[in-house]
């Protein structure tokens, strides 16, 4: 679990973390069912019917502002995103 | 006074059209409910403050001769459909003050239909959930019994229309979210075929799976709105091209019923209910016969593999950055997890984990790969299915509404809620909640009706038929 909380960037408490391991043995025994369908072909099912929708990559005009983007962020100097250092 | 209780999207229309109330008027009405009930029931988390100024512009399209069907018709949508300018959190402490910063495209389509949208309702967060307890902003109740769940994720547009505070409403599905609130609120609600409705501008939780959906009271109203929101958008990738909207013809009158799936957990009452619905097909010149889909009964454990998956990757955009909840820390990482940590509600970091969980290296081939296996069977008997049949009925629900606060310590028996709804979401195919009655204390029973991919039409006209024999 402590594991799956650094993946997946997420903070958990030692209470939430004993409890989510009680939950997943439960989700987990119940999903585990589908072991039992026999399945014949091998590959990608998802090749079968799915296509690929490609476009070309240019720019386009868009009905949203800069400003509407720059007015959501937690924090920001002149125009632009402010993290914490990274490097 | 204006009667709203039996009203429907036509004769709405034509009293606009002929002047017997205006377009404000009508909105003054379901605004009047609004403020006497949705306190309790909490249907709405917001009411747009722009509703008089859509209300006008309503009025001008009848007076220049450009309305439309839809014109004027108060209209409630789900929190996770984006229209600019506005929030739409989700149901989500991550998304609390997030405004929109375009259109989703049916919301587009409705602008320009001229409908009024009223505001947007609660749901689980990130439509995770089977009854709208999960909300970051308390749970929606029940109109028919406020001390029942009105179902869920799209438990708040579902009661504003039961609760008279809307005319329709649209939802969204990824497995049973407005079929099963429909059935608990006593309304037709139909999830489309995949790649019917743009999903562009819609807040994703399963992109494999996620459809929007319209809620009415009656089958005619949701089949107006859905004619008027399916076409194809450039903008979404998995949206399906005009020329690929084929249906596959008819076999006859033929409803088939998959007797081996009720085996256990269905509610006796339900099942009784069910049998005298399909006595009234019967009636109606449909023939009923019993299909097999052996995969079936395993729909529900497949989708509980791939939603978390899409979940995991689709919720990792929310890191606290660019915009929504943001909690200080020392470092990046911090931030990150501390910001989702507390923006996201317990199912929502449940899911993501079980999604992290089989998509890791060394549990992948076991349970994501098997799962889009079982899913691409599922799918390919139901198909083989409809080569005998028209239809395929069950209940959307194997339960009736339960009672705000149960099942929330066990989160498989919240799932079972969708037992019958997972094949349609995994197949792409279109289903249809329809009321079938009510039990001595007025709670609604309902029917399902799944067609083969694009007859949609298929489910209007049987829908219709049961309506008139009730």
């Amino acid at each position: 679990m402590e594991r799956l909380a650094e993946l997946a960037r997420i903070e958990l408490t030692e209470e939430e973390k004993e409890s989510l391991l009680r939950d997943f043995d439960s989700i987990l025994a119940y999903v585990k069912q589908i072991e039992e369908v026999p399945i014949n072909s091998e590959g990608n099912p998802e090749a079968e019917e799915a296509r690929n929708v490609l476009r070309e990559d240019e720019p386009l005009n868009r009905d949203f502002s800069k400003e509407s983007i720059i007015s959501q962020f937690p924090d920001s100097r002149d125009g632009f995103l402010k993290v914490k250092k990274i490097l | 006074m204006i009667a709203i209780t039996n009203l429907t999207i036509e004769t709405a229309h034509e009293n606009l059209k002929n002047g017997a109330y205006t377009c404000r008027e009508l909105l003054d009405v379901y605004l009047e409910n609004i403020k006497r009930r949705n306190k309790e029931l909490n249907a709405y988390l917001e009411i747009y403050n722009d509703v008089y100024e859509q209300a006008e512009i309503a009025t001008e399209k009848f007076k220049n001769g450009t309305a439309g069907l839809l014109t004027g018709i108060p209209f409630a949508i789900k929190d996770n459909i984006l229209l600019k300018g506005k929030i739409a959190s989700a149901g989500s402490r991550i998304l609390e003050n997030y405004k929109a910063t375009y259109d989703a495209t049916v919301m587009k389509c409705l602008k320009k239909a001229g409908a009024i949208v009223i505001g947007r309702t609660n749901m689980d967060e990130f439509a995770m959930g089977s009854s709208t307890q999960n909300s970051a902003f308390g749970a929606t109740r029940n109109p028919l019994d406020p001390s029942l769940v009105p179902g869920g994720s799209s438990g708040g547009s579902a009661a504003a229309v039961a609760g008279e505070m809307a005319l329709v409403a649209l939802g969204t599905e990824t497995c049973g979210s407005v079929r099963e609130p429909a059935a608990f609120c006593g309304l037709v609600g139909l999830k489309p075929t995949y790649g019917a409705l743009s999903r562009h501008g819609i807040i994703a939780m399963g992109n494999s799976l996620d459809q929007v959906s319209p809620f009415g009271k009656t089958v005619r109203d949701v089949e107006i709105i859905f004619k008027a929101l399916s076409q194809y958008d450039e903008e979404d990738s998995t949206s399906v091209p005009e020329d690929l909207r084929k249906g596959k013809n008819s076999a006859g009158k033929k409803i088939g019923v998959p007797w081996h799936l009720f085996k256990e957990g269905v509610d006796p009452s339900i099942m009784e209910n069910f049998k005298e619905s399909l006595e009234k097909f019967k009636k109606a010149g449909y023939e009923i016969l019993e299909i097999e889909t052996p995969t079936s009964k395993y729909s529900l454990a497949a989708y509980y593999i791939i939603m978390p998956a899409e979940v995991s990757t689709n919720l990792a955009r929310f890191d606290g950055m660019r915009y929504g909840y943001h909690e200080e820390a020392d470092n990046l990482l911090g931030v990150y997890k501390k910001s989702r940590a507390q923006g996201f509600g317990r199912e929502a970091r449940r899911r993501i984990l079980l999604g992290t969980y089989v998509l890791s290296h060394g549990y992948y081939d076991a349970y994501y790969n098997k799962a889009i296996k079982v899913r691409q069977k599922i799918r390919k008997e139901i198909m083989n299915t409809f080569e005998t049949v028209d239809l395929i009925a069950t209940p959307p629900a194997p339960f009736l509404p339960f009672k705000i606060g149960e099942k929330l310590e066990d989160p498989v028996a919240m799932y079972l809620c969708d037992v019958f709804n997972a094949p349609a979401n995994l197949s792409g195919t279109p289903s249809i909640a329809i009321p079938s009655g009510k039990n001595n204390k007025g709670l609604p029973f309902s029917i399902q009706l799944t067609a083969p991919h694009w007859r949609e039409d298929w489910l209007f006209e049987a829908g219709k038929k049961f309506e008139s024999i009730r």
